[in-house]
């Protein structure tokens, strides 16, 4: 600063910015220069543009078999080698992310908003409804999902949509669980109070007073759940009940070539593992470092 | 002491009834027409109203859950659709399996962690506190079926120092056994260890900046003194509950790490109910799990507040 300020000049009375916007642009501004964050983003978005772009980027078609060069090991014609049909796995890798980084955000993404909404509302009115709803968020935390899927499937077989509803009714209790915690402690604050003195409806203070305060637990409850929405659905098509058994898939593709490792063909396996592993690992580093900086 | 433990068993059996209601709701409500559901569309309708008359899934729901639930608690479980047999049957053999495994990789797991969140609670935000949280919480978050087969490479196969299947052969001795269970416990431990040792440094931490802590430093007492007398007796408490809910976790990986390593757990059993579409069989196993996941909570809670009284207190209000 070495301009001298004119004493004449009018008083320019500053913007305050809002509060909050300052208080969000330090947060970003603390993730981006985490070494976690940025991690975790190099390594989502590698799957993101395979997920994106797989289908045309990837060296050859998935699909098309080669039954003359099934099971060669990874080399110039194939770097990750061949599968049991022949084969390209790196094509099928690449390629096999796009269904799962499809189902398993619209299913975080059902789960988040009924959980944020079921949150919501217990938190506020509490009484009956909220301890009813919390024991019914201790049954269902009972049951591993991947067994609550299991039983879904079996019940109503396994379809697209049977899995993305199972994954989002069970993450909904859980959701609503941290952000009740929130609402708890928000509701007794000056704004609410303030709020409720001009009368204003329920829903408006749920919604639009409360909500954007508790955004925070919000977002990294979803980015922590994202990972297991994608952890469930890999195990899933891994233990044979997957949605679609025709398309690329990581976690089928191992399940049908784990019979082969004895023999020393490691690559249709492990070249998918490494995979789901990255996926999820990204995710979750992306996760822990939107968790440091609310926590801070 | 004696009102809050019959609060706390009151509100698992509330938990307990609506377990089974889901359980029930998953197994009779959802498939519609259960036979039809595991015999397929192209069935006979007489052969799915036969076989609806002989699981009792043609009465009334009601009825249903109230014969299923009931039998239940008398230790009738039913007879398996696909084995042919009684469930408790299948069912006792798996459970031992499986608590043989458990009991193996939480022997590996809890010291291992504890010692992990300790050390990274001392060496706060230092690399060595970031491999531990980081990488712990990293390979904890990767599917088992993941981390199995890529332990199975490397000791199994390439550096051929492990047995792959899990199963000894018939009459071996306990350490042989133990040797063809240490990769399926390391999976296990692979699951565990990020979260127990997250928890173990948070209440480290905790008590480390507490007052008692500084306290003990200022009336001179050693470093070691402090540490295991004020710092690790308070921080351990957290880990106990987190070492309970971890069970629930548990299971779910059993379900993949038995399948993997093809070892006859409860598991396995619900795998293979699930692919047999045996509904009688996958609706007790389920409910035995989830019933082992509340009772481990409950000894968890109890023991827990047993051990600090400022939660039993706080709690039984």
């Amino acid at each position: 600063m070495t301009t001298i300020e004119d004493p004449a000049a009018p008083i320019a009375i500053p913007i305050r910015p809002d509060e909050a916007s300052v208080a969000r642009r330090e947060r970003l501004r603390l993730l981006l220069r985490s070494p976690t964050f940025i991690i975790g983003c190099v390594l989502l978005g590698v799957w993101v543009v395979c997920a994106i772009f797989g289908t045309l980027i990837a060296p050859q078609n998935p699909q098309a078999d080669d039954i003359l060069n099934k099971l060669v090991a990874p080399s110039g014609d194939h770097l990750f080698g061949s599968d049991r049909l022949g084969r390209d796995v790196l094509s099928r890798v690449m390629v096999g992310a796009r269904e799962i980084l499809i189902m398993a955000p619209i299913a975080t993404i059902l789960g988040t908003v009924l959980g944020t909404a079921i949150g919501l509302v217990t938190g506020y009115y509490r009484g009956l409804v909220d301890e009813a709803i919390m024991r019914l968020v201790d049954a269902v935390l009972a049951i591993p999902l991947i067994i609550t899927a299991l039983l879904a499937i079996v019940a109503l077989g396994p379809s697209r949509i049977t899995i993305i509803l199972v994954i989002g009714f069970v993450f909904a209790p859980i959701i609503a669980k941290t952000v009740r915690a929130a609402v708890l402690s928000e509701r007794e604050l000056d704004y609410v109070q303030a709020a409720r003195l001009r009368n204003e409806r329920s829903p408006y203070i749920m919604f639009a007073e409360i909500l954007p305060n508790v955004m925070g637990p919000i977002i990294v409850e979803f980015t922590v759940r994202l990972g297991y929405a994608i952890f469930t659905i890999a195990t899933l098509s891994f233990l044979g009940f997957g949605a679609d058994p025709s398309i690329p898939d990581w976690g089928k593709d191992i399940a049908e070539h784990y019979q082969f490792i004895s023999a020393d063909v490691w690559w249709p396996v492990l070249f998918p593992s490494i995979a789901i592993a990255t996926l999820i690992i990204g995710i979750n580093l992306i996760a822990d470092a939107i968790a440091q900086t609310f926590e801070r | 002491m004696g009102r809050f433990l019959l609060k706390r068993l009151g509100l698992a059996t509330i938990t307990l009834f609506l377990l089974s209601v889901i359980v029930f709701f998953g197994a009779q409500v959802l498939p519609g027409n259960v036979a039809r559901r595991i015999l397929g569309p192209f069935a006979d309708q007489a052969a799915v109203d036969a076989l609806n008359k002989n699981l009792g899934t043609d009465r009334p729901l009601l009825t249903q859950y109230w014969d299923w639930i009931s039998s239940f608690f008398r230790g009738d479980f039913g007879d398996s659709f696909s084995y042919g047999v009684p469930v408790s049957d299948l069912i006792g053999d798996a459970l031992l399996h499986s608590l043989k495994l458990a009991a193996f990789a939480f022997v590996m797991v809890v010291p291992l962690a504890i010692l992990g969140g300790v050390i990274a609670a001392l060496k706060r935000d230092r690399l060595i506190d970031r491999v531990i949280t980081i990488g712990g919480l990293s390979l904890a978050v990767v599917p088992e079926f993941v981390s199995g087969i890529i332990l199975i490479l490397v000791f199994g196969l390439w550096l051929d120092l492990l047995p792959v299947s899990a199963n000894a052969p018939e009459g071996s001795s306990f350490f042989t056994q133990l040797k063809y269970l240490l990769l399926p416990a390391l999976t296990l431990v692979i699951l565990l260890f990020g979260y127990i040792a997250r928890i173990t440094r948070a209440g480290t931490i905790e008590s480390l900046d507490a007052d008692y802590t500084r306290t003990a430093y200022l009336k001179g007492l050693p470093r070691q003194v402090v540490l295991r007398r004020h710092v690790l007796r308070n921080s351990l408490l957290p880990t106990i509950a987190v070492v309970a809910t971890q069970t629930g976790f548990l299971v779910g990986g059993l379900v993949v790490i038995e399948t993997l390593f093809n070892y006859p757990g409860m598991g396995k059993l619900i795998f293979t109910a699930a692919s047999q579409k045996d509904f009688p069989l996958l609706e007790s196993a389920v409910l035995i799990s989830g019933i082992g996941f509340l009772c481990a909570t409950l000894v968890a809670d109890l023991s827990y507040s047993l051990l600090n009284p400022r939660i039993r207190y706080a709690r039984a209000e």
